[in-house]
């Protein structure tokens, strides 16, 4: 349902960076529409990041990060050709996972 | 301990990217005032933009049968390059189309390729026509699609049928025009460079220039304060809404016009489209 991530993995030197552009409303729960009616609560809760089968990266996120997410991490340990994992669930019980290669 | 290990590389993130975004405004900050945060928020985004999040809903849109017809607009649209071909095409728009026998910007042409082509109902297109948030503007993604695979393409407009040299020269007197509440025109705020409202540095958009290049190949763009990519329509409507003037239509011939006058302006200029904007 969701629209997938756009991932990209990079290794320079020892070290993995990583960046991703997540599509998401992320609505805080407190806006109103033009009717003046709230627009319920629809964030990213949990964001978790794994390469071969370890977490590198969880994170609990609010209503406070923004609209359609841009999130950034160096990780090291990882060789290229080895496959990152980000998945994130939100408060609508949906949930997404995308991966990228390491290059 | 796993859990706080975990918590520590998290915070390590966060400090990396400060960090790194740090570096960036640094060298940032010689070529930019002070006063442009989002010059600075460009350099933290480095090559991606979250408009790339349409390119890709907007290639699914282009590319897959869709509508009571069935089809790909990949395999009927003509954007004025032959059909189903979209490099450069965005660069060489708007142009007279002979099937419809009127000019055309990208959005209505999109607009005839899907009501048209694919027999989808125009009117529920175009009450989705600028989205937000979970109501998502097909228009809006097909554009950043289309657009993006003009970049580094120099605008060049044929200009050669007469209806596209008349659309040039309404646009010119819409752009003089004094109308509305506030006796405005388009000129008043575009008609000379060095001006600015606020902290807007307003771009000389009257005549061919670079100012005017820079302005026109870099729309459509992402709009961060509203977290959508918007196209030249929307701009333009804005624009119309902040002049006071009457709300203007989507597609319209004034709105076409108007672009074809930008547009004409900006030959020469490589579109860099999708932007990202405050």
């Amino acid at each position: 349902m969701a629209d997938p991530m756009r991932i990209r993995a990079r290794l320079t030197g020892d070290t993995v960076e990583v960046k991703v552009l997540m599509a998401h409303p992320m609505e805080t729960g407190l806006r109103k529409d033009s009717s003046g009616k709230l627009i319920p609560a629809h964030y990213i809760e949990t964001v978790k990041a794994t390469c071969k089968g370890k977490d590198v990266l969880t994170a609990d996120w609010g209503p406070a990060v923004s609209k359609n997410p841009f999130l950034a991490f160096r990780f090291k340990g990882a060789a290229k050709g080895d496959k990152v994992t980000i998945t994130w669930k939100d408060t609508a019980g949906e949930s997404r996972t995308d991966d990228a290669v390491v290059s | 301990m796993r859990a706080k290990t975990k918590q520590h590389m998290f915070w390590l993130a966060i400090v990396v990217g400060a960090a790194s975004s740090f570096t960036a405004s640094l060298v940032w900050a010689q070529a930019a005032t002070p006063a442009d945060p989002v010059a600075q928020y460009r350099a933290m985004f480095g090559d991606d933009n979250p408009a790339d999040l349409w390119v890709m809903r907007g290639q699914d849109l282009w590319q897959k049968p869709r509508g009571p017809k069935n089809v790909a607009l990949a395999k009927t649209c003509d954007l004025g390059m032959g059909v189903g071909k979209i490099k450069g095409a965005y660069a060489h728009m708007p142009r007279y189309f002979a099937d419809t026998g009127k000019v055309q910007d990208l959005e209505t042409r999109l607009l005839t390729c899907m009501v048209r082509d694919q027999g989808l109902d125009r009117k529920a297109i175009l009450k989705n026509r600028f989205g937000d948030g979970d109501r998502k503007s097909d228009l809006e993604a097909l554009s950043a699609y289309v657009v993006d695979a003009s970049k580094g393409i120099p605008i060049s407009l044929p200009m050669t049928h007469p209806e596209e040299k008349r659309a040039y020269a309404m646009g010119k007197a819409i752009f003089y025009y004094r109308a509305g509440t506030h006796d405005f025109s388009c000129a008043t705020c575009h008609g000379q460079s060095g001006k600015r409202i606020r902290l807007q540095d307003l771009p000389d958009l009257a005549n061919a220039n670079p100012e005017a290049q820079k302005t026109y190949t870099t729309w459509p763009a992402y709009r961060v304060s509203q977290g959508e990519v918007r196209t030249m329509e929307w701009r333009l409507g804005s624009c119309f809404r902040q002049m006071r003037f009457p709300k203007l239509k989507y597609g319209s011939e004034v709105a076409i016009d108007l672009t074809m006058f930008l547009a004409k302006n900006a030959e020469g200029g490589e579109m860099a489209a999708p932007g990202l904007k405050r």
